[in-house]
């Protein structure tokens, strides 16, 4: 999950390249090549809505317009590890509130988005899928339900010390 | 033609034998999201161990979810030719004496035993409940369900084993186009997705185009928070689903399906994708499909994340790569939809009842259910509910029915007070609602909406102001943007809705929500601004005092965040 940060724009480029060159599917638009580029950088860098344009023969108004709509794409590099706190309603009823105040009381932050090391980027989720297993997070993308706060709490801390 | 299919049946059924009557004890671990939650692959890990350290005759599978939920970890054993035995909220810690007792000495553990599936003799195994016997699976008829639990879900040759393709075989051997179109319209087969729109009908404005680029789309995004039925179809039992998905095709005359699902939910995505693989492989899509006239081909298509990608027409445009808001009707997809090819829209469990329409016909699928809703509905139980699960029932039980009976009712001796159905733009629901059968149409009389099948369930500690506070956050931040009644409605309803969170109400802020949901209904070009005042409107008829309590009574709190406290997602969509 660890972003290594490239070391030059042009690096950075021929990965992007790379990506959307490589694309599996048999569709392939602005859509699918942001977010095949988001799955290997884990964000986009201006260089990833430059060359997409580029790839799909686009604008650059174009493709933002698309990147700025799809609330999972995101702009800057996430931390090494992420922490989805589901807020659905299955949850909210199980008690959503309880564990996100707990996260974040431990993570020392007040909203969503990184902690003050970048170790941990805190997200809340609007469904997670796993409604019957309420409340539930998912760490790195793997589901965790049944939780309680103080769970939640020993799972952030520990994040933090990976 | 015939002949490639009694081959793969062959070979399916010389496979089933294996697994089944083998050498070996069969262990299958439920899997899916439901599963990843509970836990399931550190029980996998420890089974796998314990099977190497010891050398038992066993071999692990990660199957689908059966559904119930509230059992995960659920693990079940069969030895060779015998009945599968189930053991409940299974423990890492507990593998290795589970093994040791069920496989290595033969003696299911009865104290660990959860259920028992019956044998070929109808009789199962003396001091263990017999699966059927439970309330929650008594209660269900398994159609689309019918192999969850049961199958892996990455094995072609196991669905086909189980009946899987016989109805396409049938369809291709031996009916017209027209004629499969006709079953499912005497069928009776109503939409899944929410709009219970009748699915032959549908098809048939396809069929009448004469277009030679047609597409069937199969929404799968399900964005609905509460539901996770679809899902389920993905990880449990894909096959099913894309043998619906060709049958669309061929009765419709279409060329290809796309499975439209969010990024991010990469078990249905990679379960579907190898659905699609191995389906080509063996000449079950692609040109002259099992040596028929028939070709057609599917994708497994994403989106990113975005409720409203769901709504059909916002649907076709994000697969075009655009963002995902909807066009404005007429044309209808029908006549001009994807790349602006004729197209048909159906949700995963619409088609995924096909097969066995056309394997079993319309008859018998009409004598489930009630005469305006055949069929099953897939219901999720999730909330303040003793079993949480997925659950096929008939169509025709009552809400109370499916919430006792099934659910077994609001844990640690509550009650339940209230029930969210059909997603965040359906109803917030009483006590006075719960007689109401599960129909699409006694439904929506009482002011809910079945929608895609979910039941959040709250007990007598849940605040109705909050929980529809949750709902309209939910509607406010997936506004697409589009139209501005909805855009700006739904961002004022909530600021509405927060001020009574917190008790600070003014007396004509419910008649202000009324008129901006009006203003809603008549400005917004698809359902999540023409619905998206159902919460308040629903709740409010049935819990007016509550309501009322926050104008009324400043001083004592009426939900749990008078502070101010609720969640409120801070990424926007500009």
């Amino acid at each position: 999950m660890a972003t290594a940060a490239p070391d030059s724009g042009d690096e950075i480029r021929d990965r992007i390249r790379n990506v959307l060159q490589g694309q599996k599917q048999d569709t392939v638009t602005v859509l699918s090549s942001l977010l095949n580029v988001q799955d290997e950088l884990h964000y986009l860098p201006d260089e990833a809505i430059e060359e997409t344009a580029a790839f799909v023969k686009s604008t650059i108004n174009e493709v933002w317009s698309v990147a700025s709509f799809y609330t999972n794409f995101r702009f800057t590099p996430p931390g090494d590890h992420t922490l989805e706190v589901c807020w659905g309603p299955s949850c909210h009823v199980m008690g959503a509130q309880k564990i996100l105040k707990s996260v974040q009381e431990e993570l020392g932050i007040s909203r969503e988005g990184e902690t003050e090391d970048g170790k941990v980027t805190l997200e809340y989720n609007t469904c997670l899928g796993a409604c019957a297993q309420a409340p539930v997070i998912a760490v790195d993308h793997i589901h965790m339900g049944r939780i309680t706060p103080q769970h939640a709490t020993s799972i952030a801390r520990e994040l933090q010390s990976r | 033609m015939a002949v490639a299919f009694d081959e793969l049946r062959q070979r399916a059924d010389a496979r089933w034998q294996d697994l089944t009557a083998g050498p070996k004890a069969w262990i299958r671990v439920g899997g899916g999201v439901s599963g990843e939650a509970a836990g399931c692959d550190a029980v996998i890990e420890a089974f796998e161990k314990a099977i190497a350290d010891t050398g038992a005759e066993a071999f692990v599978t990660r199957v689908g979810m059966l559904g119930l939920c509230y059992a995960e970890p659920l693990v079940d054993i069969a030895m060779p030719g015998g009945p599968r035995v189930y053991y409940a909220n299974v423990e890492p810690d507990q593998v290795a004496k589970i093994l040791d007792s069920h496989v290595v000495r033969g003696q299911p553990d009865k104290s660990l035993a959860f259920a028992c599936s019956a044998r070929p003799d109808g009789n199962g195994i003396d001091g263990i409940t017999p699966l059927k016997d439970l309330p929650d699976i008594a209660a269900q008829t398994r159609i689309v369900t019918r192999n969850f639990g049961r199958i892996d879900p990455t094995d072609l040759l196991q669905y086909i084993a189980n009946g899987g393709y016989a109805g396409l075989d049938k369809a291709l051997e031996s009916m017209s186009p027209d004629q499969v179109l006709e079953e499912v319209k005497d069928s009776g087969l109503r939409g899944r997705g929410g709009a219970a729109f009748p699915t032959g009908l549908k098809w048939s404005f396809l069929s009448g185009s004469s277009a030679p680029v047609k597409y069937i789309l199969c929404n799968a995004e399900e964005g609905d928070p509460g539901a996770f039925n679809d899902k389920a179809i993905l990880e449990s039992d894909p096959h099913t689903l894309l043998e619906g998905l060709i049958l669309a095709g061929y009765a419709t005359g279409a060329t290809k399906g796309f499975i439209f699902i969010r990024q991010g939910h990469n078990e249905p995505i990679n379960l579907s994708r190898k659905a699609v693989t191995d389906a080509y492989e063996v000449g079950l899509l692609g040109e002259h499909i099992l040596g028929s006239e028939f070709s057609y081909d599917a994708e497994v298509v994403l989106t990113g994340d975005s409720y409203v990608a769901g709504e059909e027409t916002a649907l076709m445009e994000a697969i075009e790569g655009k963002r995902a808001q909807p066009r404005y009707r007429p044309p209808f997809p029908a006549q001009a939809g994807l790349w602006q090819k004729p197209s048909n829209i159906n949700n995963v469990k619409s088609l995924a009842f096909v097969p066995q329409i056309i394997a079993r016909g319309s008859e018998w699928f009409k004598s489930i259910g009630t005469e305006k809703s055949t069929g099953t509905a897939l219901v999720c139980l999730s909330g303040n509910i003793q079993r949480p699960g997925l659950y096929e029932v008939p169509m025709g039980l009552t809400i109370r029915q499916v919430l006792e009976d099934v659910g077994g009712g609001a844990p640690n001796g509550k009650t339940i007070k209230v029930i969210q159905t059909g997603g965040p733009l359906g109803g917030v629901l009483g006590e006075e609602a719960f007689d109401v059968e599960i129909d699409f149409d006694a439904m929506s009389a009482a002011g809910a909406i079945l929608g895609a099948g979910g039941i959040i369930v709250g007990d007598e500690d849940v605040s109705v102001v909050d929980l529809t506070r949750a709902l309209i956050a939910f509607n406010q931040f997936e506004a697409c943007g589009k139209c501005f009644p909805c855009r700006l409605g739904t961002t004022h309803m909530l600021e509405t809705l927060d001020r009574v969170c917190m008790n600070r109400a003014n007396a004509n802020d419910f008649e202000l929500m009324e008129r901006i949901g009006n203003s809603m209904k008549v400005g917004s070009l698809c359902g999540h601004g023409q619905l998206g005042y159902n919460p308040i409107l629903s709740a409010v008829k049935y819990f007016k005092d509550e309501f009322d309590a926050s104008i009324q009574d400043h001083a004592g709190a009426v939900g749990h965040f008078p502070d101010g406290s609720m969640i409120t997602p801070t990424r926007t969509r500009p």
